[in-house]
């Protein structure tokens, strides 16, 4: 019987009340007295020495209040990235500054180089072609390709950096001669290359930022578009503006997706503070949709060779990759740990693989900067590894399903080290790859395929079985691995005199459903009802430090800390209860929303104890501070291992090339369930998220460094036609072992496992109706590129 | 957007005055105009509003049984409206663009745009179609004169189309993913004098008419008839969303589909 | 500037607009009905869809100034005299059919539409009709679903229940 309320419960959401009536709070919603407009002026070109700006029009203009350039910024910080890289030789990653305005040169088409502030958005608009027109840029020869980059030492994005090579990573590098002589050894060894294509991850709210500042206290407030107020908080206070950091408030209000892409802070938080500051007025920047696809960190955009080495029946023995990572023209913050810490060390999937090694050059070039997007790294090594055991399966004539069960790790070798640096805690990947089989019905596939032969369609099936590292992540580990902060998160349950309950969470919703999911986990444990919780996040003035929600954290890392400090609130529950029941300490039992001395029936509701916190008239004052509310800071002692197995099955047009998505089912262990329905709803946007990429997202720049997909028109966007019902299951549990509510973390599951799948269904379509010549496509596997690889 | 005046026509009449004044532009359902001037890409002083000027709106059948669609009306109301008169046009209308910018989008806009990629510029040419201005009649063979070009003369606005009815009629579009305008459309229209096959979406010059499959399908309107006949792939846009060779492959496989969902 | 009368949710506005002045603009900047969103600048994404005269149309893609006279109907229009949510939006909260809620005001808006057209819609006529509604987070699934729900169908065999 489904619960109807609390843990495990399909409770309504109650964030969607404002959002369906039109009361969302989000930042471009948001009116300020007395506010102006900041509108950015951007480069046109890829790569261009800057060689003067002339604002004496622009400032002449009606409105225009003030314009800010590089040289108004270049005494203040840049914007770092958070996780310092080594390379094969020891030696530190370069990391050039990213200034809040390009100085000196323009890096990529879209690169801010001066703003102005104007009273009305369109007066700004209008004075920031007047800037553009004063501007002269010598313009540079654009760095696009990342071979060329690479092998091209004269021609540089950051002119102190000879090669634009950021770092070459080897993973682990003391794995390297094994897994060298053991591919050499193998009977069979599979090679592939492929492109993992860069995508705009598209939030459908596009960022946007307002600054304040009151000259009467020196506070500054920003209100802005992000994942993690907190991080932004501690980047633009302590490495751009130096801002005391007591001083600024950052707020994230609704915020309307993120997917990765709010997690930086970008140069235009720091401009509208440092613009409010100038003129004590509020300063709003919202982009425009054609913005948020030139400066919004794109995500992906690898070039791999991956080898797999197997014996002739489909053991694997060895897996080798070689990697081209685009970082683009600057670091952003997650960009150097995305394509490394979070991409090299899954590189063993769900597999028992004795030899592995991963090298990863990451490149410079001029483009827009690329930065985790939902999956971040995992969704590279999984997409890389699921197409390459499809490949090694088709070339040794074996069944994929069967290679894959003959090489997934079973039940009974948890806790796995892998040969990459993780210790996989538990997981049962048998129990999904059957479940998924069983839901999408495979043994129905033959007379589904006879079917479409008969309407002169290709239908085909293709798998992925997939794991993550997610729950990001224990500090002491991260720390030793480069990371520049800890990646604990916090909560404070603050209970009221009336016995409702406030917790501010450092997690932050943008779509989640924290609002209503985390006060389930409250009321459940604290047996209460959901409508007595109220969950705050998004605001640094009254949340704990907590670092954000991205890689599948929430739950997993907040949603510890807050049972944490639920178990303080209980514990000192029981004092005051022990008090007012004249019983021991040890005596007390909570259960149910009742506190009470076992074996009698003597109880305290937990009303009663709360309300006994604020009126400590019969109290042991004594020995115990009057008030309840308690913090917990919970930091995760490794990471979390979601897993599961997708099927896909798809029809190919072949008159077109067209691919069209007949069924996609999903199994997933997630560990624990808080809300059923949200975790369906974080798959269902996942996987289609990854059919995305799969069939239709695609980010293209010319040999200029012009993007050649800067909006909707050229950008596909997946649209309810190009979708189908999803089937997805999270019924296979095996409980995180090392967190207080089992939980594993559902967010990035569906954008990781999916794009192999399908093109792993592309290729068996193409197989089964004989066109075996076609060993990979890249993606997007547009209408286009399937009929153009038929042609062959 | 860069501000102008801006001025609603109420008489065909008033719409041709205001429009005599230097850089003014008409504003039919502004789907294209409107963004294109959002990225200051078109900086006209005056519009002038055509959409509610009464003679330009509606669908009627005139004694020759042409269907005769007022320049100002929308897609939806062709859907809706041309239906039972001539129901491959009014098909043709229902796919355009999603159904809000069918609610605001007009003929007289799509064709004096003339989108390499619109599907309405393929049923003018396609049905030969007669495109009425506030000074002459236009016959489509006359009107598309390449891509974003026409026959249209400055201040010069599409009061009426009229569409002779053909006995059989069908459009096919296959859609560019993002923008899900025509990769390529190909409109097929059987009359008594003929088969009239226009292909738009695929050509850098815009729409245009495949003659090598007019003359085979008025020989045999049948599928078949086409098997033969290749589009060549000089004049086809290339671009990231297709190869001028596949576009020269599906201005095929859309004719053929066109002919086979018209017999 | 051009003075302009709307009938707004019921209500008689009227404001001085510039001839550049979109209907979206003028809802959200001058009536402070900040519900319809604005998503992109290429009239794709269809938040900022609203009803003018019984139509829905892409509020960022027309002129205030045309839209003298017109009646209008926004998200913030939607609910129950009551207040209450409408069949429309509680099947979108019963059935999940948002998660961070910026396209949803134009979902709603064009779901509102589909059903005065066709008050029961088959899955495909639903993902049709959302041709120019584009969300990121729920992958449509619950979306559909809502909508069918809404128009009284059973969606109870529908995976995922």
């Amino acid at each position: 019987m489904p619960k109807d309320t609390g843990i495990g419960a399909r409770s309504k959401r109650r964030e969607d009340i404002r959002f369906l009536t039109g009361r969302g709070a989000y930042t471009d919603n948001l009116a300020m007295q007395g506010q102006v407009h900041a509108v950015m002026v951007r480069a046109n070109v890829a790569h261009g020495r800057i060689v003067s700006i002339d604002t004496s029009a622009a400032q002449a203009m009606p409105g225009v209040l003030a314009i800010f350039t590089g040289a108004d910024f270049a005494d203040v910080g840049g914007n770092p990235a958070g996780w310092l890289i080594h390379s094969r030789d020891g030696s530190p990653m370069r990391e050039p500054k990213r200034p809040v305005l390009a100085h000196g040169k323009v890096r990529h088409v879209g690169d801010a180089y001066a703003a102005v502030v104007a009273e009305t958005y369109e007066q700004a608009r209008d004075a920031a072609e007047a800037v553009a027109a004063g501007t002269e840029i010598e313009e540079l020869p654009a760095i696009v390709g990342m071979a060329g980059a690479v092998a091209n030492a004269d021609n540089r994005v950051h002119d102190e950096i000879p090669d634009n090579l950021c770092f070459d990573w080897g993973w682990i590098e003391d794995n390297r001669d094994a897994v060298d002589a053991a591919m050499k050894a193998a009977p069979h060894v599979t090679t592939l290359e492929l492109v993992n294509n860069r995508l705009v991850p598209n939030a459908m709210e596009p960022r946007a930022s307002i600054g304040e500042f009151n000259p009467g206290t020196g506070d500054y407030k920003l209100t802005t578009t992000s994942q993690n107020p907190h991080l932004t908080k501690l980047l633009v206070c302590a490495f751009v503006l130096g801002i005391p950091e007591h001083k600024l408030t950052v707020v994230a209000p609704d915020v309307g997706g993120g997917f990765g892409s709010k997690i930086y802070h970008y140069g235009e938080e720091a401009l509208v503070l440092a613009a409010a500051k100038k003129l004590g007025r509020p300063v709003r920047w919202t982009a425009e949709r054609s913005e948020s696809f030139l400066t919004d960190a794109h995500g992906r955009d690898h070039v791999t060779t991956i080898e797999v080495g197997a014996t002739l029946d489909g053991e694997i023995l060895a897996i080798r990759t070689n990697t081209l990572a685009n970082v683009g023209a600057y670091l952003s913050n997650f960009s150097t740990v995305t394509p490394t810490f979070l991409h090299g060390t899954l590189m063993a999937g769900p597999y028992k693989v004795p030899h592995v090694y991963v090298n990863l050059k990451a490149v410079f070039t001029n483009t827009a900067p690329v930065d985790a997007y939902r999956g971040a790294g995992r969704p590279e090594a999984t997409y890389s590894l699921e197409r390459a055991i499809d490949k090694m399966a088709r070339e040794l004539k074996l069944d994929p399903v069967a290679v894959r069960r003959k090489n997934l790790l079973t039940p009974d070798q948890f806790p796995y080290t892998t040969p990459v640096g993780l210790v996989y805690d538990v997981g049962n990947y048998q129990a999904t790859l059957d479940k998924a089989l069983d839901m999408a019905d495979l043994a129905g596939f033959e007379a589904r395929a006879a079917k479409s032969r008969a309407e002169g369609k290709l239908r085909g099936v293709g798998l992925s079985t997939w794991i993550e590292a997610c729950g990001i992540a224990p500090s002491h580990l991260v720390g030793q691995l480069g990371s520049r902060v800890g990646l604990y998160d916090a909560a404070t349950v603050r209970v009221g005199a009336t016995g409702t309950i406030q917790v501010m969470t450092g997690a932050h919703s943008h779509g989640q459903g924290h609002e209503t999911v985390f006060a389930q986990v409250v009321a459940d444990k604290l047996g209460i009802a959901e409508a007595a919780v109220e969950i705050v996040h998004g605001d640094t003035s009254k949340i704990p430090f907590g670092m954000g929600s991205y890689g599948s954290r929430s739950l997993a890392v907040c949603g510890s800390a807050m049972d944490r400090a639920l178990d303080k609130i209980i514990a000192k529950g029981k004092k005051i209860a022990a008090h007012m029941l004249e019983a021991a300490e040890g005596d007390i039992t909570f259960e149910n929303g009742s506190f009470s001395v076992a074996g009698t029936d003597k109880a305290k509701s937990f009303g009663e104890i709360a309300f006994s916190a604020y009126v400590p008239h019969n109290y042991p004052l004594e020995t115990l501070e009057p008030g309840l509310e308690e913090t917990a800071f919970y930091d995760p002692n490794n990471w979390t291992y979601p897993a599961g197995a997708y099927l896909c099955e798809v029809e190919i047009d072949p008159d077109t090339g067209k691919v069209t998505i007949c069924s996609f089912t999903c199994a997933d262990d997630f560990g624990n369930v808080m809300n059923p329905m949200v975790v369906e709803g974080q798959v269902h946007g996942g996987v289609a998220q990854g059919i995305g990429q799969a069939l239709v997202e695609h980010t293209a720049y010319d040999e200029n460094g012009q993007l050649l997909t800067a909006s909707y028109m050229d950008y596909a966007m997946p649209r309810a036609d190009d979708l189908p019902f999803y089937q997805v299951d999270h019924s296979c549990v095996t409980p995180c072992s090392h967190n207080p509510l089992g939980v594993k973390g559902c967010g990035e599951a569906g954008a990781i496992g999916s794009p192999p799948a399908v093109v792993n269904a592309v290729i068996d379509a193409l197989h089964r109706g004989g066109m075996t010549q076609v060993s990979h496509i890249d993606m997007p596997l547009t209408p286009a590129r399937v009929w153009a690889a038929m042609q062959v | 957007m860069y501000n102008f005046e801006f001025a609603k026509a109420k008489t065909i009449a008033d719409a041709v005055k205001a429009l005599s004044s230097e850089d003014a532009q008409a504003l039919g359902g502004g789907q294209t105009l409107l963004p294109t001037m959002k990225q200051r890409l078109a900086a006209p002083t005056t519009l002038v509003s055509l959409n509610t000027i009464p003679e330009m709106i509606g669908v009627c059948v005139n004694d020759r049984g042409e269907v005769c669609i007022g320049g100002a009306t929308t897609h939806a109301t062709v859907a809706r409206e041309a239906a039972a008169h001539y129901p491959a046009l009014a098909a043709l209308a229902s796919h355009i663009g999603d159904p809000a910018v069918r609610n605001r989008g007009t003929i007289g806009g799509s064709l004096a745009n003339n989108d390499p990629s619109a599907c309405y510029p393929a049923a003018a040419l396609g049905s030969g179609a007669v495109i009425k201005t506030n000074a002459r009649d236009i016959a489509a063979d006359d009107y598309f004169l390449g891509m974003f070009t026409t026959a249209l003369d400055e201040g010069e606005i599409i009061t009426e189309v009229r569409f002779p009815v053909p006995q059989k009629a069908n459009y096919q579009k296959f859609v560019q993913p993002a923008s899900r305008f025509a990769l390529v459309g190909v409109y097929v229209a059987k009359y008594a004098g003929g088969v009239r096959v226009a292909v738009t979406g695929a050509a850098s010059d815009g729409v245009f008419r495949w003659a090598e499959a007019e003359a085979a399908l008025s020989a045999d309107f049948a599928a078949t008839a086409l098997d033969a006949l290749a589009v060549p792939g000089n004049d086809m846009i290339a671009d990231l969303h297709g190869s001028a060779d596949y576009r020269a492959h599906l201005v095929k496989v859309m004719t053929k589909r066109a002919v086979a969902a018209a017999a | 500037m051009t003075q302009v009368t709307m009938t707004v949710n019921g209500k008689t506005v009227s404001g001085q607009v510039e001839g550049r002045t979109l209907l979206a603009d003028f809802l959200r900047e001058d009536l402070r009905l900040t519900g319809t969103h604005i998503g992109c600048d290429t009239s794709q994404c269809g938040a900022c869809i609203v009803h003018v005269n019984g139509n829905a149309i892409k509020s960022c893609t027309a002129l205030a100034a045309d839209l003298d006279g017109a009646e209008v109907r926004t998200i913030e229009g939607m609910a129950n005299a009551d207040g209450s949510l409408s069949v429309i939006q509680q099947a979108f909260q019963d059935h999940h059919g948002l998660q961070c809620g910026f396209c949803t005001p134009g979902m709603v808006m064009t779901a509102s539409a589909l059903l005065k057209e066709n008050p029961k819609p088959s899955e495909v006529e639903i993902r049709a009709y959302l041709e120019g509604n584009i969300c990121r987070c729920t992958g449509y699934h619950n979306i559909v679903k809502a909508i069918m729900a809404a128009s009284g169908q059973d969606v109870s065999a529908i995976a995922a229940e």
